[in-house]
């Protein structure tokens, strides 16, 4: 690892993730001199531990913590995966500057001992034991999932060039179909912006649409394509623009339970990445589409399943559903029971998004700030 | 009206009309039983002089479906003039005793040499020593089968150069050896199993060697010969035993006839029968003596039988045998004390043999049944012992579904309860299956507690080699990822850690 003092935000989470890592092999490195079963401790992830915290609003993780000793027959394997993943990380990724995939580690497995790993998802389990022990993410330590979306709007970033070691900085308007967003833009420097939004988009034909229209333009926003269920770095970004930028965040999904939940996500987390913190934009606001949308617009709605139906249900009753307007556009669809794609406004016309849709849309989202419902 | 003509029956006679009483049903089972009877007096003969035996057997084809089966022993051997009668008249032993023993006096070789004759038509050879003779008998012999006499076609005498003593018995036998030839084997495996004080060795009829060596010296003792016990007598017993009394009062004559009848017990036995004590035992009504037979079966204060007629083969001997034939990585024997039925005392003794190379994997124990010392090979399913293996819960004792488990059981009786004449399925009588069960508890508890060690041993195998191969990549992988330079040794696993139940749950503060 480069003894250089880091230069920017990109290099000090490496070193950060790095000095954990190998804090931890000196933890269990000193035990085996001294003859010992080496062990340590991990936060435990199991439900009873993961409660919905009002603070920070997110899911988080308790205080219970699980001890995990080459002792016991039963951890000797985990253990032995946990070790490798660890060493994995800090000197085969961060200590070169490689990244890896899911899928990468656990074929690198593969010839550092014969199936060390049953399948993939075992390899994933243990990535995220390593997460909760040093308490940071596994982008953070270079690995990074397949799954990428992407950006488009004027913001402009700085990172270090691979090649020249010189600083370099893009614009994310340059490409017209969009930047993806990897792993050298999540930790890249934020240096300037014009936009006073972000708008989430879920599906790809809407992010299309809204780039043709000059949306970015027209509404002075970023634009994230989410592509279904945001990647962590993508909501990784968006929470940067929110805190870093002070941009508010809009997420304009589909009209269905699932669109519902892809807000929830960025807004508030998942159960399992408790047991991190900087992926969740807590003020992230639910644009549409909503009930009301889909009755006031006449849109062709699709019969909701029994599926929609529970969903529905268990979405009421859920801690991070409870703001007074979410609840009350939970209540219509219940009664509605239709559900319709964010794409279903192209039935209007083609521009109709960006000419009525949207600003109206706006519109009414500040008249409910102002009275508290939001 | 057509005239039926009765005649007289010899024994002999009546045995030839009904050979399939005596195990001479099929060409199958009559090669089997001739080569059974020969052999088991040959050991009869050895043990009784407290000799160990020494078997030589040899079966050869000699014609189409005849055989000729040469078993020579090196037992006590029976006196020159007494051997006639001994296997060519069918007689049973003289004095009313009971003593366990394999066979039945001699009776079974007579039969033989009476099958040999009737299907072959050729004389038995014999040759006999008495320990200490100078000379041995040579005997060519058939029966005269209507006067149950018999006919000597040779006699010679040879002197006796080797010192030998014994019986050698060459007998000619029609019958189907393909068939036969499994279950002759398997009879030699099972005797050389309960008897490895002997040394038995046999070349069959396909000229292969079977080689039975004996690794200990200790032969059994012999039951001693006892009174009848007056359970189980009957009125044609009692009439004998009248018959050739010398006693002149039925208090001697009780004391003096039957075991374990002394003053006291002859005095209250007969007030219980209404008899008087001086009455001569030779002027007895007929009533009187079916009162005394009826007494002598439900008078309940007669002592227990005597046991000392018994011979069991021992826990020492019998494990000993199995391991020897079976080469099993466990066994237990137990033999159980004696008990009785019906005047009759038994002995049961069963042992258990487990895992090793021989034993056959199965859903069903191997069984290996014994009466008197003698293989039981015929008519398993209607045993006692199979009955209470089928009955009997081996899940409790940890024994899986399909397990190598051989079972040996073995009956000693002074009259073993068969469930039918001519059959070998021992009979399922309450005392009997009592015992069975009970001596199979025994050794099924046994099995239990070496299951259990070996399971953990196995358990503790596997984490022992766990440990040994998972530890060293730990150490590896934290050297690298702590950036030192020597890995740690990790020699301080061998023997491995301990298994916990659960996760040790620590309530801490927040690292």
């Amino acid at each position: 690892m480069s003894k250089q003092k880091p230069e920017n935000r990109a290099e000090k989470i490496k070193q950060q993730s790095f000095d954990k890592l190998v804090t931890l092999g000196n933890k269990i490195y000193k035990q085996l001199q001294e003859e010992k079963y080496p062990e340590f401790d991990m936060p435990s992830r199991t439900s009873s531990n993961i409660y919905y915290d009002e603070k920070t609003r997110q899911f988080s993780l308790g205080k219970k913590k699980i001890r995990r000793s080459s002792r016991n027959v039963r951890h000797l394997k985990p253990f032995l995966q946990t070790m490798f993943v660890a060493m994995f990380a800090a000197r085969d990724l961060l200590e070169p500057g490689r990244t890896s995939t899911l899928r990468d580690l656990y074929y690198s497995s593969e010839s550092a001992m014969a199936k060390m790993f049953k399948n993939q998802s075992e390899s994933d389990n243990i990535i995220t034991d390593v997460e909760s022990i040093i308490g940071m993410a596994r982008e953070d330590f270079n690995i990074f999932p397949d799954a990428r979306s992407t950006i488009y709007g004027d913001l402009t970033i700085s990172f270090k060039d691979k090649k020249t070691g010189n600083k370099r900085e893009i614009n994310l308007t340059f490409n017209p179909d969009g930047q993806t967003i990897g792993p050298t833009m999540v930790r890249s420097d934020f240096v300037k912006t014009s936009a006073k939004k972000v708008i989430c988009i879920e599906s790809g034909g809407m992010f299309q649409r809204l780039i043709e229209e000059d949306a970015d333009e027209k509404f002075d926003a970023i634009l994230v394509h989410l592509a279904g269920q945001a990647p962590r770095g993508t909501r990784r970004i968006i929470r940067r623009l929110n805190e870093e930028m002070g941009l508010p965040v809009y997420a304009f999904v589909d009209g269905d339970p699932w669109g519902i939940h892809i807000y929830n996500v960025i807004a508030a987390g998942s159960a399992s990445a408790a047991h991190l913190s900087g992926l969740t934009t807590p003020d992230a606001v639910w644009m549409g589409l909503t009930a009301t949308d889909i009755t006031r617009y006449e849109l062709p709605t699709d019969q909701f399943t029994k599926g929609d139906t529970t969903r529905t249900v268990q979405l009421l009753r859920d801690p991070r559903y409870q703001k007074p307007y979410l609840q009350e556009e939970l209540k219509k669809f219940l009664k509605l029971k239709r559900k319709a794609e964010q794409q279903s406004l192209t039935s209007k016309s083609l521009t109709f998004v960006v000419d009525e849709y949207l600003p109206a849309k706006f519109k009414e989202i500040e008249k409910l700030q102002k009275a508290g419902k939001i | 009206m057509s005239k039926v003509e009765f005649k007289q029956l010899s024994p002999a006679d009546f045995f030839y009309r009904n050979r399939e009483l005596a195990g001479f049903d099929t060409p199958t089972k009559s090669l089997y039983t001739a080569f059974r009877e020969i052999l088991e007096n040959s050991l009869d003969g050895a043990e009784i002089g407290g000799i160990n035996p020494d078997i030589f057997i040899v079966i050869k084809k000699k014609s189409e479906d005849v055989y000729t089966i040469f078993i020579s022993d090196n037992g006590i051997g029976i006196p020159g003039k007494k051997v006639p009668n001994a296997l060519a008249k069918l007689l049973f032993g003289g004095k009313y005793v009971e003593r366990q023993s394999r066979g039945h006096f001699g009776l079974g070789a007579s039969m033989t040499v009476l099958y040999s004759q009737i299907t072959t038509n050729l004389p038995t050879r014999v040759l006999s020593c008495t320990r200490g003779s100078d000379e041995i008998d040579e005997y060519h012999l058939m029966i005269n089968i209507q006067r149950n006499e018999p006919i000597i076609r040779y006699h010679a005498k040879l002197p006796n150069k080797k010192k030998w003593h014994g019986v050698t018995v060459e007998v000619n036998i029609e019958g189907d050896y393909g068939r036969a030839h499994p279950k002759i084997l398997e009879y030699i495996k099972a005797t050389a199993m309960v008897a490895p004080y002997a040394n038995i060795t046999f070349i069959d009829a396909y000229g292969t060697l079977y080689k039975f060596n004996k690794v200990i010296d200790e032969v059994p003792k012999l039951g001693e010969p006892v009174l009848p016990h007056p359970r189980g007598v009957d009125t044609e017993k009692m009439l004998r035993l009248l018959r050739v009394a010398r006693q002149r009062s039925m208090n001697k004559f009780l004391q003096n006839n039957f075991q374990r009848i002394g003053e006291i017990t002859a005095k209250n036995f007969l007030k219980f029968v209404d008899i008087k004590p001086d009455k001569d035992p030779q002027k007895l009504e007929h009533d009187e003596i079916v009162r005394i037979v009826q007494g002598m079966n439900s008078f309940e204060d007669f002592l227990s039988p005597e046991t000392k007629c018994l011979s069991p083969i021992g826990e020492n001997v019998l494990t000993k045998g199995i391991m020897k034939e079976l080469e099993p990585d466990f066994v237990t024997a137990i033999t159980r004390r004696p008990q009785a039925y019906s005047g009759h005392p038994f002995v049961i003794e069963i042992a258990f043999a487990y895992g090793g190379k021989t034993i056959e994997r199965s859903s069903e124990p191997n069984l290996f049944r014994f009466a008197n010392r003698i293989p039981l090979l015929y008519d398993q399913y209607a045993d006692v012992s199979a009955k209470v293996i089928r009955t009997f819960n081996w899940r409790m004792y940890k024994v899986p579904d399909n397990a190598q488990l051989a079972i040996i059981t073995h009956v000693a009786s002074t009259k073993v309860p068969y469930r039918t004449a001519g059959k070998e399925s021992i009979s399922d009588r309450e005392e009997i299956e009592r015992e069975v069960r009970l001596a199979m508890q025994v050794c099924a508890r046994k099995l239990r507690v070496y299951l259990s060690r070996i399971d953990r041993e196995h358990r503790q195998a596997i984490r022992t080699s766990i440990f040994e191969k998972y530890v060293p990549y730990i150490a590896r992988f934290a050297t690298r990822l702590s950036g030192k330079k020597t890995i740690p040794s990790t020699d301080f696993v061998v023997g491995g850690g301990e298994a916990k139940t659960e996760d040790q749950k620590v309530n801490s503060g927040v690292k």
